[in-house]
């Protein structure tokens, strides 16, 4: 590491001391401790699961003048409105559900998809130059590559210049790929048999980056690379996918030859209808040899 | 993506005929990185014609060329051609529609009309029209509430009942204006068979009365309108010729040779009275041809499935699952929709049909499969028939429930919401192919009918 950049990291861990110094913990004793609301109650039962609530229909500010009203604008919006308060804070229920919400996220970043899904749809498992989900998230460019024997791997997967290389992979959300990915990829299959178009198996990538599909193109010279990749998950859905499609992917080919549609989940665009569309999409790149902003 | 359609309405009222002009403005709502999302984002009027009285040359015959002549002036005057007409509405509505000549009247002026409009006579879809028109729907989601709209004609009320901005009855009644119509010495000219049952209190023809000798009958009148307002209803929307008089009456009530300068004022004191709170349309008089021109269309979802379909469809019949039919397996479902349309068949012979469904939320591609086939296999005997299947789903479902269905002519479109017993049309694909022009027709839903008998639905 170079003198700069150790001070850098002196600096910053510095300013992180500072800003926690900032906002002291209030201290609240025991006794002064008065709930204003009797809560919930384990007694002869379980506690409700908090994450199985749908925000949208949750309002919980008291004495609403219209709450039907403001339930058919929540209806609208995955944004935490009417969430009521306690004094100038989130009631316990408010602040447990964001908790939780953002421990999900963090969670289907640096979980696994599982051995048994990938097997289970008979996708072709693979994997970048990343060791494991550390590197992954440190260095973006190993999460584009891959090593001679994956290479070769790929190549005899795929064979030489198919039309499409249909991928999956886990990005950086592997609970949306679990989610969506079997029911995407299969409507997307059928779809594009329906136009003819015969796909090769598809490849799984573990420790997946978008860039992948340009080392694909590269090595196979594939048409159009179609990939699935699970979405930097927030905190309303850590389920939500991507499809990354690349006419004439290659090494070094510009972001805007892409064509991306995202918000790939329960609440978005369904797996399925979205599927649907990508077969078309494909087979319009296929037709106009483009993609991206050339497509337009 | 910006694309405009322009689209005509024409009115042949019992009293007026008018027409309208309008841009529609079709965008893509969604951002570029998302699944497509096309909406209507403008309704612009750009053209209103003079409001010409409807040419007749009895009471019960319309002046066919009369009104082919005002219609061919208006196109001039707004500078519009035929070929230039992309959708919209021909509308011969009130007591008109019921003269022997309306379905001749539509035809002579098919010529000015463009492939994808709705010619049609008869209340249902007049009284969604003028509400529309008159902006009651969306008086209603805004402040989130139950409107009446009544729009109040020469020859009849359109009554149309929105909640939260969504329809939930419409009703026809045979009250207007023009029921009675005097010269400018307020001697009887024209009295309508429809007063024939209040015949004690009605003036007679050639009878010279004032205006405090009709109080019986705008009495009579008004006790029909006010007893057609449901419970709970207690915000009334207004449109008509006879709304305008509510709040400005003429000086002279014989302006306009009819009693609708006694009527609107009648009206509003009754319904204040009862301690409703009447609101007037954003448009009155020109609210139902404003609705034809400008409100008449609707655009599908933006992910549709479309083979080798010879558009405009037009008047096709809607046949709708239950929620429970639609659950079904492959089999059970091909069972309903056979049957389905095999009852239709008993009836009218196997003409082409839409079926609806409501969909699944976000369904396994499994479970679109088990979905498709049912379809597929219930209405295969539509090929035979030579026709094809049209599946209109609410959820957005529609190109993976296509493409896995398979075959053409298929049309699978979403995003349109239709009951049993709808008419749909539906035009050949606009915004780059990816969305559909529809007009749901709705029929009337209520069986009560007071003060006015159900008059049949009539599509020309």
């Amino acid at each position: 590491m170079s003198v700069n950049e150790k001070e850098l990291r002196a600096l910053v861990e510095r300013m992180v001391a500072d800003l926690m110094g900032q906002a002291p913990t209030p201290q609240v004793k025991g006794a002064d401790y008065r709930p204003m609301e009797p809560g919930p109650s384990a007694e002869g039962g379980e506690l409700q699961d908090i994450a199985a609530i749908d925000l949208r229909r949750l309002y919980l500010v008291p004495n609403p003048k219209n709450g039907p009203a403001f339930l058919e604008l929540k209806a609208r919006t995955p944004a935490r409105l009417g969430m009521g308060r306690a004094g100038a804070r989130y009631k316990t229920e408010t602040m447990l559900r964001m908790r939780c919400d953002h421990a999900a996220a963090q969670d289907s970043v640096f979980s696994h998809v599982s051995e048994d899904f990938v097997k289970a749809q008979g996708y072709i498992p693979i994997h970048t130059l990343c060791k494991d989900k550390d590197e992954y998230l440190t260095r973006p460019d190993k999460g584009r590559r891959f090593d001679e024997e994956q290479q070769a791997l790929i190549q005899k997967t795929l064979g030489q210049a198919p039309k499409v290389a249909l991928v999956v992979g886990d990005g950086l959300s592997s609970a949306a790929i679990e989610a969506n990915a079997a029911d995407c990829m299969e409507a997307i299959r059928a779809g594009l048999k329906g136009f003819g178009i015969d796909a090769g198996p598809t490849l799984f990538v573990r420790y997946c980056r978008v860039g992948a599909s340009d080392h694909i193109g590269e090595l196979t010279g594939a048409e159009v690379v179609c990939m699935l990749v699970g979405e930097r998950p927030g905190l309303v859905t850590a389920e939500s996918m991507s499809a990354y499609l690349t006419y004439g992917a290659r090494i070094g080919i510009p972001e805007s030859k892409r064509t991306v549609i995202s918000n790939i989940h329960r609440q978005g665009t369904t797996a399925v209808e979205a599927g649907a569309h990508i077969a078309e999409l494909i087979k319009t790149m296929l037709e106009r040899k483009a993609s991206g902003i050339d497509l337009r | 993506m910006r694309e405009q359609l322009t689209s005509v309405g024409i009115d042949i009222g019992t009293s007026t005929t008018q027409l309208v002009v309008s841009t529609l403005t079709l965008e893509n709502r969604a951002s570029p990185f998302t699944v497509p999302r096309v909406a209507i984002t403008d309704r612009e009027i750009v053209y209103r014609s003079a409001i010409h009285f409807t040419p007749l040359l009895s009471d019960t015959v319309i002046d066919a060329a009369g009104v082919r002549a005002i219609v061919a002036e208006e196109y001039r005057k707004a500078g519009l051609r035929r070929e230039e007409v992309e959708t919209g509405a021909v509308i011969i509505t009130g007591e008109t529609a019921r003269k022997e000549n309306a379905r001749a009247v539509l035809s002579a002026l098919s010529e000015f009309a463009g492939d994808f409009v709705v010619a049609t006579a008869g209340p249902d879809l007049e009284s969604i029209l003028a509400a529309r028109g008159a902006g009651a729907d969306e008086y209603s989601r805004e402040r989130r509430c139950k409107v009446l709209h009544f729009d109040i004609g020469g020859g009849t009320s359109n009554l149309a009942l929105y909640e939260n901005g969504v329809l939930l009855d419409t009703d026809c009644l045979d009250i207007g204006g023009r029921l009675l119509k005097l010269d400018d010495q307020g001697r009887v000219v024209y009295r309508s068979p429809v007063l024939e049952p209040w015949s004690s209190f009605v003036p007679a023809l050639g009878q010279k009365v004032e205006a405090a000798d009709l109080a019986p009958l705008l009495d009579a009148m008004t006790e029909v309108l006010e007893k057609a307002v449901p419970e709970g209803v207690k915000v009334l929307s207004f449109s008509g010729g006879v709304a305008d008089c509510m709040w400005d009456p003429p000086q002279n009530w014989l302006t306009y040779g009819d009693i609708g300068p006694l009527l609107g004022p009648a009206l509003r004191r009754r319904l204040e009275g009862a301690g409703c709170e009447l609101v007037r349309g954003r448009e009155t008089i020109r609210a139902t041809v404003v609705g034809a021109g400008a409100h008449t269309v609707e655009v599908s979802g933006s992910t549709i499935h479309c083979r080798e379909v010879p558009f405009p469809l037009k008047n096709l019949p809607v046949l709708r699952l239950t929620e429970g039919e639609e659950r079904g397996d492959a089999a059970a479902l091909a069972a309903a929709v056979a049957k389905k349309l095999s009852r239709y068949a008993d009836q009218e012979g196997l003409c082409q049909v839409a079926l609806a469904l409501t969909g699944a939320a976000s369904p396994s591609y499994q479970r679109v499969t088990e979905l498709a086939r049912g379809l597929r296999a219930g209405l295969e005997p539509l090929y035979g028939a030579g026709h094809f299947p049209v599946v209109v789903v609410e959820r957005d479902m529609a190109k993976v429930l296509g493409q896995a269905m398979g075959g053409s002519p298929l049309l699978c479109l979403d995003g349109v919401s239709v009951r049993e017993g709808d008419y749909l049309d539906i035009g050949a694909p606009v915004a780059g192919g990816s969305v559909l022009p529809v007009v749901v027709k709705t029929l009337a839903f209520s069986n009560s009918v007071p003060g006015g008998e159900r008059r049949e639905r009539r599509d020309l």
